[in-house]
């Protein structure tokens, strides 16, 4: 076990320090709920950006059904919350698990598909959840679920977000990482090393899958209302955008594509035609003319050190 | 019995608009290996094209369906040119993503200019109806045109890929892109050709669903173009004549299943039969089995 060095100790303030000032604003309401509500989404978007930046940009499969794992967890979320009545932190839980369990469900056959067919294949999932959940009048169809009480706050998305960072960070490094990694360079070349590459995808895709359920949670849990409708294929391609822009196998630069993305769009509110126009341009120049993205394979110094110090405070 | 055929009448007419994209796919597909997302949507500028030129020009049913063949294979041409060239010696995500851009690039640049209503397409073929059984089977002249349309475009299709020299260069490049170049044909101007070709069918099928469904949309073109892409796959993706099989087949059993009750779940069944033909049959029903070279 590593030592608690003065870098891990400046790190775990630095966040315990952005926690609390958060907590401050928002009472003295300098943070408004708009900004809050904006706030919110960046975390969920963070939360699904780096679970799909596990499937795809570490892994090398390529998924556009994430949002469908969204969906199963807002849904089943809202299903323990105000069905059920159960509290806010078992419906995370078991919105994970029954999200990581439809991605393996999802993920053993599909994945033996390889890059397009894979791609379709989860495309057509993600359209079939829809599909179902948009027929199944028990959490209301079409019409949408509503009446879910409002849980998520400042302190859910922030321990999420970091709680989610952290994990994917440390499986990245770890050995299982490192094995999910020689698939996306060299599928043929990681099986002869000896890497089980069904489990280590099909591994990949249950943790992505497993955040995208925590991320839709915390969704449902704070607008209240969620309809079949927001889960579609432009959602997934809304992630996609998230981590294609910030790099590809690279969780800082997840982190940092689900902000400035959340930002452009921000401000693009009011004409939603021009905001898929650059999200268009976006993606078209980032493949033509940087494939790996702003932050590439390359993590932020400060932020390497933060999260490493955090992970030695975590396997202790 | 009158039922079922009435469903097939209907689920010819649809499988054939799903044939023709499938077509498109199919080609660009078998020579650069690439889904061409984007592919629904140059349908979907096709329907526009011919909805501009009937109702602003006054133009008559054929002259539209010809120019608007022709402003889609010029634009299928561009966006090879534009998009997919730069990208050709990328990996595979990057190719797709490419193609996911340009198709969102198309949809929603048509919905600023043309604003996301839907639009009236004007009659420009009179509905004649023919009965047979006493009524209970109803054949709209309208659906005779389309599949006489599309039966005269695939053949056109196989003369030009079986029996020109262009489609001589096609299929030997769709074979081995290096091997082509050697012998001296020039891949670059071969893959244009295949774009403007697939693309024009695409737009046939785009000014034909105007005539026959009288609505066209901005969106249009993403579930066609994933029905097609699907019907593709079935018929063994790279496989022409299996690309017109899988249309046909996948309009038919859509039809079907919607008139017998199953309507809400006809998407999610395109898709559960995609999922299974890739897991059973990746290769299609029609296609070959290729090895992997290592």
């Amino acid at each position: 076990m590593k030592k608690i060095s003065k870098k891990n100790i400046i790190a775990f303030l630095a966040l315990s320090l952005t926690y609390l000032l958060g907590l401050v604003l928002i009472d003295k309401g300098i943070i408004d709920s708009y900004l809050q509500l904006n706030i919110t989404l960046i975390g969920i978007n963070i939360i699904l950006a780096v679970g799909l930046n596990l499937i795809t940009g570490f892994t090398g499969q390529f998924s556009l059904g994430h949002a469908a794992f969204m969906s199963i967890g807002a849904y089943t979320s809202a299903v323990v919350t105000a069905k059920l009545g159960q509290p806010f932190i078992v419906a995370i839980l078991v919105s994970g698990v029954v999200a990581a369990v439809a991605g393996i469900l999802i993920g053993i056959p599909t994945l033996r598909l390889k890059g397009d067919y894979l791609a379709i294949a989860t495309l057509g999932f993600g359209e079939i959840v829809r599909i179902l959940i948009l027929n199944t009048d028990a959490v209301g169809g079409a019409i949408g679920f509503n009446d879910i009480p409002q849980y998520t706050n400042w302190t859910w998305i922030f321990t999420m977000t970091v709680v989610t960072i952290i994990l994917v960070k440390n499986f990245i490094n770890s050995y299982h990482g490192r094995a999910c990694k020689s698939i996306r360079e060299d599928e043929i070349a990681a099986e002869a090393m000896g890497v089980n590459t069904t489990y280590y995808k099909v591994l990949a895709f249950a943790i992505g899958a497993f955040f995208a359920g925590i991320a839709g949670s915390l969704y449902a849990n704070y607008f209240y209302f969620i309809k079949p409708d927001s889960f579609g294929f432009m959602k997934s391609i809304d992630i996609l955008v998230i981590v294609v822009f910030g790099g590809m196998g690279s969780i800082a630069g997840s982190i940092v594509g689900a902000i400035a993305l959340s930002v452009i769009s921000l401000f693009l509110q009011t004409i939603p035609e021009l905001r898929m126009i650059i999200y268009a341009l976006i993606l078209f120049f980032i493949m033509v003319y940087r494939p790996t993205g702003i932050m590439g394979r390359d993590q932020i110094k400060l932020f390497k050190k933060e999260v490493k110090t955090n992970a030695s405070i975590e396997s202790k | 019995m009158e039922q079922l055929l009435q469903q097939l009448i209907n689920g010819i007419s649809l499988g054939s608009i799903y044939a023709l994209i499938a077509l498109g796919y199919t080609m660009v597909y078998g020579i650069i290996g690439l889904i061409n997302f984007a592919h629904g949507d140059i349908y979907m500028v096709g329907a526009y094209v011919g909805f501009a030129l009937t109702t602003f020009l006054g133009l008559g049913f054929l002259p539209a369906l010809i120019i608007s063949m022709l402003v889609c294979s010029i634009l299928g041409i561009l966006i090879e040119k534009i998009a997919y060239k730069p990208i050709r010696n990328s990996t595979r995500i990057a190719a797709l993503i490419t193609a996911i851009s340009v198709s969102l690039f198309l949809q929603y640049t048509m919905m600023y200019f043309v604003k996301p209503d839907t639009r009236t397409f004007p009659t420009v073929l009179k509905s004649k109806i023919l009965t047979f059984f006493d009524g209970k089977v109803i054949l709209d002249v309208k659906n005779i045109y389309i599949v006489a349309v599309t039966i005269i475009l695939m053949i056109g299709l196989q003369y030009i890929v079986h029996r020109t020299k262009i489609g001589k260069a096609i299929r030997a490049v769709s074979l081995d892109k290096d091997a082509a170049e050697l012998m001296g044909i020039d891949v670059n101007k071969t893959i244009s050709y295949t774009f403007a070709m697939g693309s024009a069918l695409a737009g046939a099928a785009g000014v034909l669903v105007g005539v026959y469904y009288n609505t066209i949309n901005p969106l249009m073109g993403a579930g066609p173009g994933l029905k097609a892409f699907v019907a593709a796959v079935l018929g063994g993706i790279g496989v022409i004549p299996g690309a017109a099989f899988g249309g046909f087949f996948l309009g038919m059993i859509e039809t079907v299943v919607t008139a017998y009750g199953g309507s809400i779940f006809k998407d999610a069944l395109s898709f559960g039969i995609l999922i299974l033909v890739l897991l059973v049959r990746p290769n299609g029903l029609l296609g070959k089995t290729v090895k992997e070279k290592v």
